[in-house]
């Protein structure tokens, strides 16, 4: 590991001070210090944020919650308002990681996880994300665990996480404390940026900005949700592929829906056309195929990772009907 | 520095790089913690910070100068184990040792976690949770056992779950 100055923030308004390019803010430190021992991170400032007053979960005026950015993933899965009124969210951080890691782990840090890609673990190979302008090692690599979906020709990483894939689904805002001691409200739909020929800039956050909170919107009543994650065993492994979905039905027909992917792109995905696709329809195995026609049209497989497309086919499919009801 | 460690006050000056698991084993000469992976994945390294269960490869020992660190070498003595570690003995529940400590440690997390009544990813139920064997499987996932003692690690951690009932 790189030599670096420790530093302990005691406020965020002291941590956001910190604006060089080359300072880390750590909290849980279950993903940072593994890339700086390997030295893909090399931080020439770790701000230790773990101490400071964001650690709660809230009840907002609108109902919903305002989780605070060091809650750990532990904690907000066991919450009794998240898993009663967010089961998403609750089984998507359940089926992250281990148990230890999940106690460190913190909500901030998991959705700026980095990529599990090969190359950019591997700091004698190319690698567009870890440094720019070198070439992507993947296109042509080995890649069966990379993305098929928002891919460049500079890098074809996947987003690794569980939780932010569920945030997605649950139209989630991103609360930030700007460098300028403004605070800002991103959604989470906008906080994620594809690759294309800057694939090392993966978010809209400016250097020392901090994200302090995350606020989940109410649910309707009656709302059906799910997180199914498909993976090479039965615990503690990353996403080949995963859904979260977010239901409603009435007499019979879908009258919301909306649908996270985990493991397919570069950020958590989701796109409108596959909710268009089941919107007001009444379940069928018809429906639910244009629906899966719907976010694969733009699909491309790199050649290891082409078994992706049937695989999210099936399991969206699949979820659908768990969702519905429609067993078949 | 100032740590506290298994009840008693350290001092060290470990570099800021440090994890608390090499100023364990290197600094303080607390070397019942294994390293494994030194990256989180196989959980030998588990020690109870604050009464969790965390990989202490992957957290930096300056960040913990006020916490209360648990290591395998506090939990019990060979003259008066921890109910972990004698129902390990009991049921075999090893056989090199080398993840044991990493494997008692976040057991005795574990439970405290099923106490509290926090669910897994084999819940059916979010909000009624039964440490069945699939459950202890499903929650030690994170520490690796290369002997594959994983039956005999289930059975002595199911029997101290029930006798703490």
């Amino acid at each position: 590991m790189k030599a670096f100055v420790y530093e302990r923030a005691e406020s965020p308004e002291a941590a956001v001070a910190h604006t060089a390019p080359t300072t880390r803010f750590i909290a849980g430190g279950t993903n940072l210090l593994d890339l700086m021992k390997l030295q893909v991170e090399t931080p020439e400032t770790l701000v230790d944020i773990s101490r400071l007053d964001l650690a709660d979960i809230e009840d907002t005026d609108e109902g919903g919650l305002r989780i605070g950015a060091l809650v750990p993933n532990s904690d907000l899965a066991a919450d009794p308002r998240v898993r009663l009124r967010y089961e998403v969210l609750s089984r998507a951080l359940l089926a992250g990681a281990s148990g230890q890691l999940r106690n460190k782990a913190t909500t901030g840090g998991n959705l700026l996880q980095r990529t599990r890609c090969y190359y950019f673990y591997d700091t004698a190979s190319p690698c567009n994300k870890r440094v720019p302008r070198t070439g992507c090692s993947a296109i042509g690599g080995f890649n069966r665990i990379l993305a098929v979906l928002g891919t460049s020709e500079h890098c074809i990483a996947t987003h690794p996480g569980d939780m932010p894939v569920a945030m997605r689904a649950l139209d989630a805002v991103v609360m930030t404390l700007r460098p300028d001691g403004r605070s800002r409200r991103i959604s989470i739909h906008e906080l994620y940026r594809l690759p294309g020929n800057t694939p090392h800039v993966e978010t809209v956050l400016e250097p020392g900005e901090l994200i302090t909170h995350v606020e989940l919107p109410p649910l309707p009543a009656g709302v059906r949700q799910l997180y199914r994650k498909v993976r090479d065993r039965a615990s503690y492994a990353f996403a080949l592929v995963s859904v979260a979905g977010v239901l409603t039905m009435e007499d019979g027909r879908i009258t919301t829906a909306a649908l996270a992917f985990g493991g397919l792109g570069p950020m958590p995905w989701r796109d409108s056309a596959v909710e268009a696709a089941l919107m007001g329809q009444r379940p069928s195995p018809a429906v639910f195929e244009a629906a899966a026609d719907a976010l694969l049209r733009h699909a491309k497989g790199q050649g290891s990772n082409d078994f992706k497309i049937p695989l999210i086919r099936r399991t969206l499919i699949a979820c659908l009907h768990e969702l519905t009801g429609d067993t078949q | 520095m100032k740590f506290t460690i298994n009840g008693h006050t350290h001092h060290a000056e470990p570099d800021v790089r440090t994890s608390v698991l090499d100023l364990l084993r290197e600094h303080l000469g607390l070397t019942g913690s294994k390293k494994g992976c030194d990256h989180g994945q196989c959980g030998a390294c588990t020690v109870l910070i604050n009464g969790r269960r965390v990989n202490s490869c992957l957290t930096l020992a300056v960040m913990h100068q006020e916490d209360d660190i648990v290591t395998i070498e506090g939990l019990g003595s060979v003259d008066e184990l921890h109910p972990m570690q004698a129902a390990f003995l009991a049921h075999d529940g090893f056989q090199c040792g080398y993840c044991t400590p990493g494997q008692i440690c976040s057991a005795v997390g574990m439970l405290d976690e099923a106490r509290k009544g926090w669910p897994s990813h084999v819940s059916a139920d979010l909000q009624a949770v039964a440490l069945t064997g699939s459950e202890i499987s499903e929650r030690m996932s994170g520490n690796i056992c290369r002997c594959s003692a994983y039956p005999h690690i289930v059975e002595a951690i199911a029997e101290v779950a029930r006798e703490s009932e």
